[in-house]
């Protein structure tokens, strides 16, 4: 309940609608708009993804920035896995910076997107997102020319919320007249219900229509919902126009209208308060007593409970019961004594630094419902009124930018120690290789002009195979043991003394050796031929092997080096820009942490100075209650 | 007294409204030039991130032998997934519990990178574990083993759960 209060309050409390003229925006999706494609190519798009629907914009928009900065570094990006998800990426990425709060680059990012050749939708939905950009960064008069562009078709789960979106802009620029016929067709589709018909309320009211206005105002009080936030809004709905009336002094009007407020919802205290005061008003002091008793018994760091403990005895008495008048008086001023010294000692908290320390505790961020569980613990007592501040735009703003300061701070504190263990890694790397490499380059070498060798004999041979389909060479595929033979008879001759012939039988036997010889060879030339070039398949196998071997170790011996060489300039860049993102962060922190001190302790001090008034005020009463009791009990004593 | 209370009451009220007393110290421009400054800030720790991963994956996770292991869920999963473990070549690489965060982001398409390491070309067994709960209530827990074959170049393999299957995809 306490978490869905803060919530509301957050989500309501910064409108005070009647006064400037503001909308109130439907609860924020916290989801990026960008969502998955039909079919996921690019696993890294995914896992960008990944990260953004956590909620961890920082690490999607680093993978994601990663992931485009090489796509665009490609020669041929219609290739890569990326390209079918391009123009989903780039919006994406404005998208995450946009929920990273990274408001300038999103921008530069979405106009990007909007001017690239896209789709219209996709353009249109890129328009969407830039206006509500200059809507949230209170830039009205951009939002309405950025909205203005769109043109053509939107995509169907846009259009209500574009609408919406429209209407505030016109709201915020003054343009009530088409807020209001922008609204009144959202309401007669039913989107938004509640929000619409507030909004359409107050753009009727700011418009001059204040009839028609306080008529929608009072159906939208009345809208039957189960919905959190549509109950919220109606409650709201209520509270404005019950305030409104009781401004004027249409007390009965009032209090009907602020008794629909719900007792549980985050408006019931000051509908409470104001209901009391709409009987008070009219001298019916114990119908008043109903609501505001409720109220004082609630929580007391809320000021309308604050104030209900003085309306409280302000009330008995004026129906003369001033006894009981006096002792609530001198309960209210116990109570504002014990909160102004609470937030004594909460203002002297901050001073010694203890709220920004609580507000970056880490436990508490585990928790959606931190803001909540801050206020509950003891040693943070400075939170425990600042749960109206805590909700507005701009303390939530400076929170934010301090919380994503910190994360940073973190990440950059861890990057350093990674680069004192990368330095190490090299380090280890280099005694491990340097001895070694040396010894193995060498072997390598004769490995290699081995290697080479053998390669050269392969293609030689390869080549003479090739010219012995077209010219047949039997003589080159005679074996090892025929070639003797014919070296052999080829020595007899030479063998025999000078001048003297071979014998007629002998030179027939020789003649007959080589040509059973030459008839061997020929007769088996096809063959042989067959036989050479299945070896030099299995050759050419071994030789692939031996390349790929051989491009493994030129890899492995690139990698071995890589591994230890040439990371000392990046190292020396990195630890030099993480060194100054560090200074800058711890000035940023400095300054933003002020900010926030600054915030609360004037939150802080304009509220003990409200309990001190209202202690002043309770002691004065708390006399006249205490003479007028008196007096009466002398009365009373003389007449009888 | 009537008007006191009555003033006093709408003051009160216009205080409640506006809450924002430490406007007069604290000024819009003061805010917005902070706010301004973060974001570079923010800009610049971004890129020294993109240029920290490049240098994390060319030291620890040469191309070569780069190894990337993705969990995904199919479409339209509902059973509850808590963990995830890997076996690479019979040695444990990753074992991940889901937060229901994490549940979350991959029940909407998110694609989460659950293991980079580093392997030699050749092929190489990848057992998957899953443990969870079936919609029904009933404990899940599927073993399933997967062979891919490393080459020169960087590996991505995609694991795809559901609640009666594991599925392998070789990117």
């Amino acid at each position: 309940m306490i978490r869905f209060l803060v919530s509301l309050t957050i989500l309501l409390f910064a409108s005070s609608a009647l006064a400037d003229g503001s909308s109130v925006t439907p609860p924020p999706k916290e989801a990026p708009i960008t969502s998955v494609p039909k079919e996921l190519k690019d696993l890294f798009y995914g896992e960008s993804l990944y990260h953004a629907f956590q909620g961890d914009w920082f690490e999607a928009i680093a993978r994601l920035d990663t992931e485009l900065w090489q796509y665009h570094g490609l020669d041929e990006p219609q290739r890569d896995s990326l390209f079918r998800h391009i123009d989903q990426a780039e919006f994406a990425v404005g998208d995450f910076e946009l929920a990273y709060r990274m408001h300038q680059r999103a921008g530069r990012a979405i106009t990007a997107v909007i001017e690239g050749n896209v789709e219209q939708p996709v353009r249109n939905t890129a328009i969407y997102r830039l206006a509500r950009l200059y809507f949230r960064k209170d830039q009205p008069v951009r939002a309405l020319h950025t909205v203005e562009r769109i043109e053509g078709a939107v995509p169907e789960g846009l259009r209500e919320d574009l609408d919406f979106l429209r209407a505030q802009i016109l709201m915020a620029n003054g343009r009530f007249k088409g807020a209001v016929s922008t609204l009144r067709e959202l309401l007669e589709s039913g989107s938004c219900q509640g929000f619409s018909g507030y909004n359409l309320g107050i753009a009727l009211m700011r418009d001059g229509q204040e009839r028609e206005g306080r008529l929608h105002l009072d159906r939208n009080g009345q809208i039957p919902c189960e919905d959190s936030a549509a109950l919220a809004i109606r409650d709201k709905s209520n509270l404005v126009l019950g305030e409104k009336l009781l401004e004027e002094a249409a007390y009965d009007g009032a209090r009907q209208i602020l008794d629909r407020v719900r007792l549980g919802g985050p408006f019931s205290n000051r509908a409470l308060l104001g209901s009391g005061w709409a009987d008070a008003y009219q001298g019916r002091f114990e119908r008043a007593l109903v609501p505001w008793s409720i109220l004082a018994d609630r929580e007391i760091t809320d000021s309308a409970v604050q104030e209900a403990l003085l309306a409280v005895p302000y009330a008995y008495a004026k129906l003369g019961v001033y006894s009981k008048a006096a002792v609530l008086y001198g309960r209210a001023l116990e109570a504002f004594g014990s909160e102004v010294a609470k937030l004594d000692a909460s203002i002297g908290s901050i001073r010694e630094g203890k709220f920004l320390k609580a507000l970056v505790r880490e436990e508490l961020k585990q928790d959606a419902n931190w803001v909540v569980k801050l206020r509950q613990l003891p040693e943070t007592p400075e939170t425990y009124y600042l749960l109206d501040l805590m909700a507005s735009h701009d303390f939530q703003e400076s929170l934010k930018n301090y919380l994503d300061l910190e994360a940073l701070r973190k990440k950059l504190e861890i990057w350093e120690g990674d680069l004192d263990a990368f330095e190490e890694l090299i380090r280890l790397r280099r005694a491990y290789y340097e001895p070694l490499l040396p010894e193995i380059d060498r072997q390598f070498r004769r490995l290699d002009s081995q290697m080479r060798l053998r390669l050269e004999q392969r293609d030689h041979i390869e080549k003479r195979l090739h010219a012995m389909l077209t010219a047949p060479r039997p003589d080159y595929l005679a074996t090892a043991e025929e070639r003797i033979l014919k070296q052999q008879v080829a020595r007899i001759e030479p063998a025999l003394p000078a001048g003297e012939d071979l014998p007629e039988e002998l030179e027939a036997r020789i003649g007959r050796l080589l040509g059973v010889l030459t008839f061997n060879i020929r007769t088996d030339y096809d063959r042989r031929l067959t036989e050479a070039f299945h070896h030099m398949d299995e050759l050419n196998r071994l030789i692939e092997a031996l390349r790929k071997q051989y491009a493994a170790y030129v890899r492995v011996r690139q990698a071995a080096t890589q591994s230890y060489k040439g990371y000392d300039e990046t190292i020396r860049r990195q630890r030099g820009r993480i060194a100054e993102a560090r200074e800058m962060v711890a000035t940023l922190m400095a300054r933003q942490g002020h900010i926030l001190e600054v915030m609360a302790e004037n939150e802080l001090t304009s509220r003990r100075d409200r309990l001190a008034e209202y202690q002043i005020k309770a002691r004065f009463a708390l006399a006249d209650s205490y003479d007028r009791a008196t007096r009466a009990q002398g009365l009373k004593k003389v007449n009888q | 007294m009537k008007k006191v209370w009555r003033y006093f009451a709408l003051t009160m009220a216009v205080l409640v409204l506006s809450c924002s007393a430490y406007a007069e110290d604290i000024s819009k421009d003061q805010m917005k030039g902070l706010d301004e400054q973060v974001q570079d800030i923010k800009g610049d720790v971004l890129g020294i991130a993109a240029q920290l991963t490049q240098l994390e994956e060319k030291l620890l996770y040469p191309s070569d032998t780069q190894v990337a292991v993705f969990v995904s869920l199919v479409e339209g999963e509902q059973f509850r997934l808590d963990g995830v473990s890997l076996e690479l070549g019979g040695k444990s690489v990753a074992n991940h519990l889901y937060s229901f965060k994490e549940l979350e982001a991959l029940q909407k398409g998110g694609v989460q990178r659950i293991y980079t390491g580093n392997v030699t070309t050749g092929d190489h067994d990848l057992q998957v574990t899953l443990i969870g709960k079936s919609e029904s209530g009933a404990g899940l827990l599927r073993t399933e083993t997967f062979t891919f074959n490393k080459s020169v170049g960087p590996k991505i393999v995609e694991i795809i759960l559901a609640e009666n299957s594991l599925g392998f995809r070789d990117w």
